[in-house]
């Protein structure tokens, strides 16, 4: 069985993909929307996390949110995909088909990764592509993922960092154009790292946007555009 | 294969994998009727009177204790969350969960009514009419039991809040359903009958909107 290789998945530094070799991930069903916030202010509980917010964001982007425990980069992320209403402000998806959910413009992935573990690695991808309405292959995003060999094993025994892997799979099989990552780096080692800064890098260059809270330095290409948008958190308000 | 099928196949997969909530289920639902008869003593006639009534007061509980699961797994593991960036509305969750966790949870307990009838000594004439009770009232627990499941599963250890919540929810549904069974008067067990189909119907119905609308709530 041979395997084409997939762009990033040993590291940003791999040759991109020959032309003419099958199009893995496949390309996006929907035009990458624009995004607009406007003095935006979220709270959680009682207290405002973020005040007067502004963001502008638009295709090829990469937004990453810096900031420390608490400064509100998992709520921003939320709010961005309509889980929860802001308390004031504006948050605006511009360029979306009004007939289309704007939930089918995104990924979002969590702290969590939404495996499961007693579905194998690659029955927890097909749930996924079936539910996305995705086109990718189970199998392809579980090889690019770096758990080639392991896809017919329950998922319950993969270690931490392989299900981190799983749970990044899952935005493989189904082409979006608008990424919304919380952690992504979160549990894996230094391959799987370049493998998520590979996988950002070639969604940018697709053309679609991706906005990623993260702490650990994600070594994007140079000529990928980013944005660092830094919370301060509560104590410096 | 729509999102809705794949749902429901990947929980029934769910189910058999891990195959010991099937079990616990009926083995609790069997136990009433082996523990009864020995409390009640060896009086057939009173065994036979109360069959109906100890019947659907069993298949009650082992929905409410099987109830908490239904979304708790999901949420916890945040397949509830990914979910909603699916092409499925989560109405249609919820809907394709509550069918999932009927044919898991009350199909084992019907087909296990048979053999409750025989230990209660319930008329055999009665028991094809015990079943069809059942059909209808299964789903109106089911539905009242997803409600209560929506509410507590932010709650890290919801466990009995649940079925205590829709307890007197579930009540009608008890009344109905073993009225419907009472072959003393026929013509208010028709009524009961009605009564209990349009529960059930109702309750089926709404329910989806109503456990989407309060599981977005609780995830903000």
């Amino acid at each position: 069985m041979t395997k084409t290789a997939i762009p990033g998945a040993n590291g940003p530094d791999q040759p991109e993909m020959a032309p003419g070799s099958s199009a893995f991930p496949p390309a996006f069903a929907l035009g990458c929307p624009r995004l607009a916030v406007r003095s935006l202010e979220c709270h959680r509980g009682d207290f405002a996390v973020f005040t007067g917010l502004d963001l502008n964001a638009g295709p090829g982007e990469a937004i990453l949110l810096r900031g420390p425990n608490g400064a509100g980069k998992s709520t921003l992320l939320g709010a961005l995909a309509g889980l929860f209403r802001p308390f004031s402000g504006q948050i605006e998806w511009l360029d979306c088909d009004p007939e289309i959910p704007l939930t089918h413009y995104l990924h979002m992935l969590g702290h969590l990764s939404a495996v499961k573990p007693s579905l194998t690695v690659s029955e927890n991808l097909g749930f996924w592509r079936t539910l996305y309405g995705g086109t990718g292959d189970p199998d392809e995003a579980a090889f690019a993922a770096g758990l080639d060999g392991l896809e017919d094993i329950e998922a319950g025994v993969l270690s931490q960092g392989q299900t981190r892997r799983l749970g990044l799979a899952r935005l493989l099989v189904a082409a979006r154009p608008v990424w919304l990552l919380d952690e992504p780096t979160a549990g894996l080692d230094a391959a799987g790292e370049a493998w998520v800064a590979g996988l950002i890098a070639r969604q940018i260059e697709m053309g679609g946007l991706v906005i990623a809270a993260t702490h650990l330095p994600i070594a994007l290409p140079e000529t990928t555009t980013v944005t660092t948008l830094t919370l301060a958190g509560r104590q410096l308000q | 294969m729509s999102g809705f099928v794949a749902l429901i196949r990947r929980d029934l997969t769910l189910a058999a994998r891990v195959g010991g909530d099937v079990l616990t289920v009926v083995l609790f639902f069997a136990l009433i009727g082996i523990v009864l008869p020995f409390a009640i003593g060896p009086d057939r006639p009173l065994l036979t009177r109360l069959a109906p009534a100890i019947i659907m007061t069993a298949i009650l509980l082992a929905l409410l204790l099987a109830i908490d699961r239904l979304f708790r797994a999901d949420h916890e593991d945040g397949t509830l969350a990914a979910m909603r960036f699916g092409h499925l509305p989560l109405e249609a969750v919820v809907f394709a969960k509550m069918i999932a966790q009927w044919l898991t949870t009350a199909l084992p307990l019907l087909l296990a009514t048979p053999l409750m009838g025989f230990m209660l000594n319930l008329p055999p004439a009665l028991l094809g009419r015990t079943l069809i009770v059942l059909l209808l009232g299964t789903p109106a627990l089911i539905s009242f039991g997803a409600i209560g499941a929506a509410v507590t599963v932010t709650l890290r250890r919801g466990g009995l809040l649940a079925p205590i919540l829709v307890l007197p929810l579930c009540l009608p549904t008890l009344i109905f359903a073993v009225g419907a069974l009472d072959d003393t008067a026929p013509g208010s067990a028709d009524a009961a009958f009605w009564f209990l189909a349009g529960i059930a119907l109702l309750a089926t119905a709404f329910t989806p909107f109503i456990a989407a609308y309060t599981l977005r709530l609780g995830s903000e």
